[in-house]
């Protein structure tokens, strides 16, 4: 709802006690921001009494020259992207496999499938990247990759199936009655139907992919925010805020590129699949961590 | 099944405090994310622009790395905290953005010709909001956000991470003290966190049947 249906037109007073809050408000937030700015300038008293500078002093962003820095950076970056690309693709297999095995005709299929869907989606991705660095004793990276793609597998092919079952009945009767098999027809002809459908919320769901990765750092992947806080050990404790601030800006640029990116994919792929894919983000796009 | 019944008061303590990580930050970040949402709809633009930085700024960054800031970094810039406490504060901010777009996306949701027409028999903007267009809203909101607060009760696994003894914490202390046992002991971990998601997702499925508007 565009927000201006609820009030209405100001007049010249609203208007004024509108400019008004607006100056006020501004007021608020700009001595909000200065005041954080200020505590974290100022220098700090320790309880030993040893005094340390503010975070923006030249002692604790000389680093930033560095290039071994930017190499822990880009390094973690890639690490970082490599799992999500790993664990993108087999969310995708696996979501495929879930949403065929959720919509099978045969009884024992569907059902113990139902129940492990709602197992893996109702548990944190934490314990299933422990359970897999302990179980299957893989290392690192392959627990955070399959737990990820499991994880995530288990959403996409629950987008998957409902994109199947928003389809008209008619174009799997149609596809039926031209002589196709039940899994030609699911192929054929509903699948891509539904894959282009949902694919907004599937991209939705890569994003937030992307950011779980960061999960990794749990269980000692070298992922983007384990490289470059692992340079305080090598260049010392008190450029711990600033190697933090770089990992902060290298994921909210990552992200806000990519979210940005999935919005322009819904609008272009036409209002239906944007109207369809939207009603089953609040069950999908929610659940991220 | 040795292992489960001696690790029996490290995995009660642990679901307690995952029980009090989702109620308090659950609270905290539901009152902080309707105030949000009412800027994100205020007819002041600075509050709008606010509000929208806010989420699209904590949304954008991993949990992990928010709960990483209160957990290291806030005790670096001498905050004085205990981690549950950290761990909190973290949870509640990065949910709170969630539940700020579940509430907005549920006033957006109201056709526009519902305020207009509240408006045209003479309500004033009080009166449209919580008349008209709040308790439609409502409806839509609450299956997205009980979803949101699905999600909370396996964001708070990342506190564990973080020193803070919850279910996760709890979890990995015991695979470490009983080594030889994992499996089961991983598995009850996960059985303890779907006795809260599941019957949390069978509400939103009842009540997303009983208040869905046909229109």
């Amino acid at each position: 709802m565009s927000m201006s249906a609820i009030y209405d037109a100001p007049g010249p007073i609203a208007r004024r006690r509108a400019r008004i809050a607006s100056i006020v408000a501004t007021a608020l937030i700009l001595a909000l921001l200065a005041w954080v700015i200020y505590l974290l300038a100022s220098p700090r008293v320790s309880a030993n009494g040893a005094r340390t500078p503010g975070v923006f002093d030249a002692s604790r962003v000389d680093i930033l020259g560095d290039p071994a820095v930017w190499q822990a950076v880009v390094g973690g970056l890639l690490g970082t992207l490599q799992m999500a690309a790993v664990a993108a693709a087999g969310a995708m297999f696996i979501g495929i496999l879930f949403s065929f095995a959720r919509l099978s005709d045969a009884p024992w299929i569907r059902t113990p499938t139902a129940v492990v869907l709602e197992f893996f989606r109702g548990m944190p991705i934490l314990l299933m990247m422990l359970f897999i660095l302990l179980v299957l004793s893989t290392g690192p990276f392959w627990a955070g990759v399959l737990a990820l793609a499991v994880y995530n597998g288990a959403l996409i092919g629950e987008a998957l199936r409902a994109g199947i079952l928003s389809l008209p009945r008619g174009q799997r009767e149609a596809g039926l009655s031209i002589g196709l098999t039940k899994f030609q027809t699911r192929m054929q002809i509903e699948f891509p139907q539904a894959f282009r459908q949902m694919l907004p919320v599937i991209i939705a769901q890569m994003v937030v992919l992307l950011k779980d990765t960061s999960l990794a750092y749990v269980v000692g992947y070298h992922e983007l925010l384990r490289s470059v806080t692992n340079m305080q050990n090598f260049f010392g404790n008190r450029y711990l805020f600033t190697l933090f601030a770089i990992v902060v800006v290298v994921y909210l640029s990552v992200n806000l590129l990519l979210s940005w990116l999935a919005r322009y994919l819904a609008r272009r792929s036409g209002s239906r699949t944007g109207e369809v894919a939207m009603a089953s983000v609040g069950a999908v796009g929610a659940e991220s961590a | 099944m040795g292992a489960i019944i001696e690790s029996a008061p490290l995995y009660l303590a642990g679901f307690v405090a995952t029980l009090q990580l989702l109620a308090i930050s659950g609270i905290g970040a539901f009152l902080i994310g309707l105030l949000i949402a009412a800027f994100r709809i205020s007819p002041i633009a600075p509050l709008r622009a606010f509000a929208t930085c806010y989420t699209e700024i904590l949304r954008n960054i991993p949990l992990l790395l928010i709960l990483f800031f209160c957990a290291y970094v806030l005790p670096y810039l001498q905050v004085r905290l205990d981690f549950f406490t950290l761990a909190l504060i973290g949870l509640t901010g990065y949910t709170s953005t969630f539940v700020a777009e579940a509430i907005r996306s549920g006033i957006n949701g109201v056709p526009a010709g519902q305020a207009e027409a509240a408006r045209s028999i003479g309500l004033n903007f009080r009166q449209t909001v919580t008349l008209i267009v709040l308790p439609q809203a409502i409806r839509t909101v609450v299956p997205p956000l009980i979803n949101v607060f699905i999600a909370l009760t396996k964001n708070t696994s990342v506190a564990g991470a973080f020193f803070v003894p919850e279910l996760f914490g709890a979890t990995s202390r015991a695979t470490r003290d009983h080594g030889d046992a994992v499996i089961p002991l991983l598995v009850f971990a996960a059985l303890l966190y779907l006795v809260i998601t599941v019957p949390l997702g069978l509400l939103a499925n009842a009540i997303e049947r009983r208040v869905t508007v046909l229109r």
